[in-house]
Order: structure tokens, then sequence, then C-alpha cells
């Protein structure tokens, strides 16, 4: 079998029910878009101008602009050094470090922000802020390059270098625009985790837009003033969104030829050994090692243990981030069959909104459900099923991404067969293609339920009365200073989270092998 | 073909998204409220969780009636009940501050406290309408630190600290309905152009926490000589491990000054709630002798205002606290709200 037949997908039109399915399931995932739309309309724009021409958002631009700025470039330092020095050159412990780099994944960065402020209290404000949350979501840019150094044909650098070109000439004018679309795409969602973060900044006094409006919302409910907020919040992630798509340009990154990929000769490190060892010891400390110091020294701290909400905190985390991670397969599969089996401009404009909702961050999804459930569908207010909702909203990316790759990989030529062998068609897909399916399926669920399991804004304002998830319960007991009674919650966290982590770090392995 | 072939896959997709989804919400789990039998009293408290969960605790005891509560901040909780209104599943608000119960006064959402239970408040600490009552009170503080404030320097007023020479040296939780509140107190008893004035003082000198205990800690810290705080966090601190309060000291400002304001607790029945039998009960039991008595003996520290309780030993006595007169019911949360969102506090 050649490539080209697995990847061709047959471009018959879709049917209308495939096309009424993923176009409602499309606009309910703008419901929060069309929030942020009807604040703008409904409040007006005589009441919202002086709500966001004020000192105070000018503040947080500046705070929110400078952690995008300056943050995204270190997490791109990070992300990408770190990548080649454990693929590409003859560094000691390669497959240790590897691992070490990814690691920060696994704590939620509210929980980092924890740590980091009980080893130094006196950490606070943008510096504190991005030391942070850089540590914490550089692995986001780690994980794509490391993925594409590892599919990078050498060749390429090799007649680089063949035509006089230096080591770092090589790096810089071969690999790294080779890295492009890792680089801006992982630079991208680092850039909307910066604007979405809440708890790693409240607790450490950075403001932001997103922090601003939890305090909003804490003082006034859903109130024009965090309406107002969230409006500018919105804009500034929609146009990293259309400045990411615009930078991704038009080149493209496919290797032609036939043959295989050979490996890389790695570059000899020599005298750089030490310090590069040096410098991966110093991150390896600062993102993991401080965090878990500080959640072993609260656990030691005796009275920790007693936490009587613990199990029904797990039991309802489990409960509710599982359903968040079904429902986001049921929604991710339509959308993912049309985008994979009949791509044309449809499909196309459906997958962008499905990006642009996700886009927004968990407080504004938040904002919207609450608004829209309490004034046209009081039957969901605080119910499950609006949390569950929300989490579809905020990590239907996670399942769509491996579900649309999984589709487009499963040959249309075996369901085919299936059907010359006399099964009719449902059969003949249920019993080959969704096989074929599974392991995607299984790891978009496991990304969207995991995220789900850490995520605390939406879950905060939206969660049924006397509900308490691992990530709720932590804040509360963090946030009223109170660290030894948090210190299970952040283990719990910390455990749920490995094997999604692992997960991923498998899949950027194999997707690099392709 | 390929036609039919789609079609039944999405019709059984479709089908699973809605058993799936209709399977989570109606997981009764994750729901307490929808599980719970109807008698159970669903409680919006914006008090400290563990004040209220040892009230709750004793109260089923005593009765037998369930409670589940919803827990979040004063503002957030009275504007969340405006905008719910008659739809709200809320049988009972519970608030730190007064300024948010009388939000939800205003809107005309809450039932007559049976005039048994009024009988046990004095009149200072419950609105002359009897819609609501107060529960339980504290005092304002300043928490300082003597190695950086000298006993001489110490403001004499609240008003004081909105000086330039106060630059970088108190702190606060602006965010925090607690603060809103003192702020109402500052509001009715100064007017809105002095606390304008002093809000804008406060945004120049003041360094903002995320809430009381946080400013109380970074006061022991040395990171700022003084704070402006209610006076149980000290309190419960000097109890237990004095980790955040080791360094610091009390000082309270007295002379009628609005930093020396007392605020008080509400506690008040929804109107719409199906469940008013229970309601009062439990505002009954909350102002009775043993509903303050855990305010009195519990972890709390906070003030006992009902049934004649003593407060704990620990504290100064209520009454020698030389309070402002404020009308609980005069505190107004929206003013506040917005003219600390002009000043940029918000």
């Amino acid at each position: 079998m050649t490539v080209t037949s697995v990847r061709t997908p047959r471009s018959s039109p879709p049917s209308i029910a495939l096309i009424v399915v993923a176009a409602v399931l499309a606009a309910v995932l703008l419901v929060p878009l069309g929030y942020v739309v009807s604040v703008v309309a409904d409040v007006g724009w005589g009441t919202l101008e002086p709500l966001i021409f004020r000192p105070r958002v000018g503040e947080l631009l500046v705070n929110t602009v400078l952690l995008v700025v300056l943050g995204v470039p270190l997490t791109v330092l990070l992300g990408v050094g770190g990548a080649w020095l454990v693929e590409r050159t003859t560094l000691p412990g390669r497959r240790f470090w590897a691992i070490v780099l990814v690691a920060p994944l696994a704590i939620p960065a509210f929980v980092s922000s924890y740590g980091w402020a009980s080893a130094v209290p006196s950490i606070h404000g943008l510096s504190g802020g991005l030391l942070v949350a850089v540590l914490a979501y550089y692995p986001l840019v780690y994980l794509p390059a490391l993925a594409t150094l590892r599919g990078l044909d050498p060749a390429l650098e090799e007649s680089a270098r063949s035509l006089g070109l230096g080591s770092w000439a090589v790096f810089a004018r071969v690999v790294l625009p080779q890295l492009r679309l890792a680089i801006l795409g992982g630079g991208l969602i680092v850039a909307l985790h910066l604007l979405a973060e809440y708890g790693a900044f409240a607790f450490i006094r950075f403001d932001t837009f997103t922090t601003a409006i939890v305090v909003q919302y804490q003082s006034t409910f859903a109130g024009p003033a965090a309406g107002a907020l969230g409006v500018v919040l919105s804009v500034l992630c929609l146009t990293l969104l259309v400045g990411e798509a615009a930078a991704r340009g038009r080149a493209r990154y496919a290797r032609v030829g036939s043959g295989a990929v050979r490996a890389a000769v790695p570059v000899r490190l020599g005298t750089l050994t030490a310090p590069a060892l040096l410098a991966l010891t110093a991150l390896g400390a600062a993102a993991v090692g401080v965090p878990l110091a500080s959640v072993v020294r609260w656990l030691a701290h005796g009275s920790s243990w007693s936490q009587p909400e613990l199990p029904s905190a797990l039991t309802q985390t489990v409960l509710l981030a599982g359903g968040g991670a079904i429902a986001a397969m049921l929604v991710a599969l339509p959308l993912a069959w049309l985008t994979a089996r009949h791509p044309g401009p449809l499909a196309r404009l459906l997958e962008g909104s499905s990006y642009v909702a996700a886009s927004l961050p968990a407080i504004i999804v938040a904002l919207a459900l609450v608004t829209v459930t309490l004034r046209v569908l009081p039957g969901l207010y605080q119910t499950a099923f609006t949390v569950v909702l929300a989490y579809v909203m905020i990590f239907l990316p996670r399942a769509l991404v491996p579900l649309r790759a999984g589709i487009a990989q499963a040959p249309v030529a075996l369901e085919e067969m299936a059907r010359s062998l006399g099964y009719p068609p449902l059969l003949a897909r249920l019993r080959v293609t969704v096989p074929l399916l599974v392991p995607s399926l299984a790891a978009g669920a496991a990304l969207a339920g995991l995220g789900a399991a850490n995520e605390l804004t939406a879950t905060l304002l939206l969660a049924p009365t006397g509900t308490r998830t691992l990530a709720t319960q932590f804040w509360s007991q963090a946030s009223a200073i109170d660290y030894p009674a948090a210190a299970p919650y952040a283990v719990a966290l910390i455990l749920l989270s490995v094997p999604a982590v692992a997960l991923m770090y498998a899949q950027s392995r194999r997707w690099g092998a392709r | 073909m390929t036609r039919r072939r789609s079609r039944a896959v999405l019709a059984a997709g479709l089908a699973a998204s809605v058993l799936g989804l209709t399977a989570c919400s109606d997981d009764a789990e994750t729901d307490p409220v929808a599980a719970a039998s109807d008698d159970t009293l669903v409680v919006y408290n914006a008090q400290h969780e563990q004040l209220t969960e040892e009230w709750a605790e004793a109260f089923t005891e005593e009765t037998g009636i369930e409670v589940v509560l919803r827990n979040g901040n004063d503002s957030e909780l009275g504007n969340q009940l405006v905008q719910e209104g008659d739809d709200s599943r809320a049988d009972v608000f519970l608030t730190e501050n007064s300024p948010a119960i009388s939000l939800v006064e205003n809107a005309g959402l809450l039932a007559p406290v049976d005039q048994a239970t009024l009988d046990q408040v004095p009149e200072q600490y419950r609105p002359a309408s009897g819609l609501w009552t107060g529960i339980a009170a504290r005092s304002t503080v300043f928490v300082y630190n003597p190695d950086e404030l000298t006993e001489a320097e110490l403001p004499a007023s609240i008003m004081d600290l909105a000086d330039p020479s106060w630059q970088g040296r108190w702190g606060g939780a602006p965010g925090g309905a607690d603060f809103q509140a003192i702020v109402s107190a500052i509001l009715d008893l100064e007017g809105p152009d002095a606390t304008s004035a002093w809000l804008d003082g406060m945004k120049d000198n003041a360094t903002v926490y995320q809430n009381n205990i946080a400013t109380m800690k970074a006061v022991n810290a040395g990171e700022v000589p003084g704070g402006i705080i209610y006076h149980y966090y000290w309190f419960r601190d000097q109890d237990g491990t004095k980790e955040n309060s080791g360094n610091t000291e009390l000082h309270f400002f007295g002379n009628q000054d609005p930093g020396a304001f007392v605020s008080v607790s509400g506690g008040g029945v929804l109107a719409s709630s199906e469940n008013q039998d229970a309601a009062q009960q439990f505002l009954a039991f909350l102002t009775g002798t043993t509903g303050q008595e855990i305010l009195g003996t519990g972890y709390s520290m906070e003030y006992p205002v009902a049934s004649g309780v003593a407060a704990n030993p620990a504290l100064p006595a209520l009454d020698s606290l030389q309070a402002p007169a404020v009308d609980p019911s005069n505190l107004n949360s929206v003013e506040v709200t917005d003219l600390m969102t002009d000043a940029g506090l918000l």
C-alpha cells in the first residue's frame, strides 16, 4: 500500500445529516463568542466604553501583553533548546533528560505556583508570574519540537554543510526554519494558556485580565465590568489565533523523495557538555524539584492527610472529567469525520469555528454559560451537564487533533473491501474503521479528561451546589494559606496527570518517527 | 451509498452523544442537590466554610435536616441570588458582611424572619425591616509588624492610610468582600467624595493581596509594615501555630473611627424557598444558644451577637471597641464596587 492511497480522502460530498449535526455542534461551541458579542450589544457601548478605557484596563493590558511577549520566546528557547539537546547531541543520559524535560506538564500550573510561593514567599508580580508560567508551559513547545526534530531528514543539513555552512549556521538556516510550525503552534498554545491562567497568577499577586475578571465576578457576579474585561481578553485571544495562522505561511515542510529518513549524526557537545548538563539540571530543579519538594514538605506536616473530603473530591473529579472526556469525543467525532473524509470549505469553516471557540479562556466560557443557562435555559443552570459542556468547549481541540489524524490514517479501502465482501455499510464501518480509531479515541479522551480534571475557573463558577473537585478543594485550601491541607490534593492532581503526560510524550515520539 | 453510510454512523453517534450527555447530567453523585431529598436545606454560604460546616453538623444532629452548602464570596452569591430571582434553589443565605444581604433584601427576595428568632438578637445587630438578622460580628483591625512600625507611628484613623506618607507601607485585599464592607462603612460615614479620595490614595499606597490571610502573612514576613484585616484571622492564628502572625500585633482604631467598623454577618431566608420551615429553624438555631456558642468556643473567633452568649475570652469585649454607629441596612455594595472599579482597585 502506498502512502498516497492511505492519505487521500475520497472527496465525496458529505451527507446532509452529517452537515446538520456538525453545524449544530459548531453553533453550540460558538456560544461563548456569541456571549462576548452580546455583552457589547446588550450593555451598549456607552456603558462599556468607560469600563474598557480606564487606567486599570491599561495596567492589565501591560501586564498581560508583557507576559505573552516575554513568556512565549522564553518557552520557545527552553523548549527548542531542550529538544535539540536531547535529540541531536551527544549529551549523556539523553533518554533520562528527554523525560525530565516533559515532566513539568504533569504539575498543574497553580500547583507549581503554590510550590514556589511556599518555597519563596516573596515571589510576586510579573517576574514571579513569568517564572512560574514559563516553567509550567515550556513543554508545550518542547513536545512538538522534539517530534519535528526526530522526523527531519539529516540530508538537508548535510547538503548545507557541504556547501560550507558551520554547525550554528546550519541550525539557524536549515533546522530552525523547519521547526517553524512546531514553534508557532506550540507558541500559540502557550500564549493562550498564559491568557487563560487564573490560579497560578492569583496565587502570587500577578494581575492579568483573567484574574481581574474573576475578582470582578466575585464582586458583582456576571456584571457588565466583568463582561467588558472579557471583551478585551477575547479580542487578545482571537488576535493571537489569526496572527499565528498568518505567520504559518504557505511553505511546505514534507519530505519528498524515496526511501526512509536516516538517523541524524549527533552533534558533539565536547566542552559544552558540562554547561548543558548544568542548565538541564537547573531547569529540572526549578520546574519539577521546587514544586515537588514543597508538596512533600507540607505532606510531612502531619495533619495534612486528615482530609475527609479527599475521597469524595476524587470521585467527583473523575465523574465530571470522565463525562467531559466522553462528551468531547462524541462532539469531536462528527467534526473530525467531516474534516478528514470530506474536506472542503464547509469542513474548514466548521473546524475553524471549533478552534475559535476553544481559544477563548475558561473564564469567558464560564461567564457565558452562567449567563445563558440562567437567562435562557434555567433547567441546566448549576448542573453537571453545564460543567461537562464547558469542559467540551475548553478541551475540544485535545480530542479533535488525535481523532482527525486517526480517521485520516484509517484506509477507506479497508472499509470498502469489507463492503465488497457483503457487509452492510454501517456494519463495515463498525467492524473495520471503528476498531482502527480506538487508539486515537483513547488518546483524545485521555488528554481532554485530564485537562478537565485540572480545570479550576469554569469548575468554580459552574459546579452544582455542594460539588468539590480536587482542583477546587486544592484552591480553597491553598488560598486560605492552609498549605498542609492543600498538599494531598496537589499529590492527587499530579498523580492523575502523569498518564496523560506519558501519553503525550509517547505520541510525540511516534509522530516524529513516522 | 456514502450518504446512507454517513447517515447511519451519524445517527448512531448522535444517539450515543445524547445518551452520554444525559447520563452525565443525571449523575446523582456529582449533583448532591438533585440527589438529596426535597427536605435538604440549600445554603448559599459566604461565611467561612469551616464555621458553617460546624453549624450545619450541629443543626443536622439536632433536627435531622440535611444541609448542603454552595460556597462563594458575599457579593458573588448576593448578585447571583439577585440574578437567579425566584428560580433560585437557595433556601438560606449567610454572609460574612451585611452589604450583600442588603442587596438581596432590596431586590425583594427575602422572607420575614420569625419574630422569635429576631427576639434573640439585640436591635443594633439586625435591620429594622426584620427581613434578615445578624448572626455574628467581626471588627476591623490594623495588623502591623512592630519591627517595621513603632506604636507612635500607628495611624490614628483608617483615613490616614490614604496619605502619601503611607505609600508602600500597608496592604489589603480590595477584591474581598470583607474589605469592600469596610469601604461601605467609610462611604456611609464619610460620604462618596471622601471615599473616592481615600480609594485613590489606597490605589497609590497599598500593596494588594488576595485575601486577609495573605495580607497578614505578608505583614508577618516583613514584606509590608501593616495591613487592614478583620480581627479573627489574627486570633485564630495566635490560637494555633502563630505561623502567619507570630511577629505581628493588632491595632484597634477605636474612637468611632470608620476603621473601628464592626461588620455584621447576616442570615436570611429566601422568599422563593419551598423549605420555609426548615430554613427558619436554621436561622433560629444559628442565633440560639447552641449556634452562638459555636462562635464563642469554636474555631471561628468571630463575635457572637445573640442569645447573650459571651465571646471567646481571648477577644477584647465587643462593646469596648468604640465602633462607629452604622446601620447595617444602609451599607451599599453596588456603589462600593463602582467606586472601587473607578479607582482601579477592581
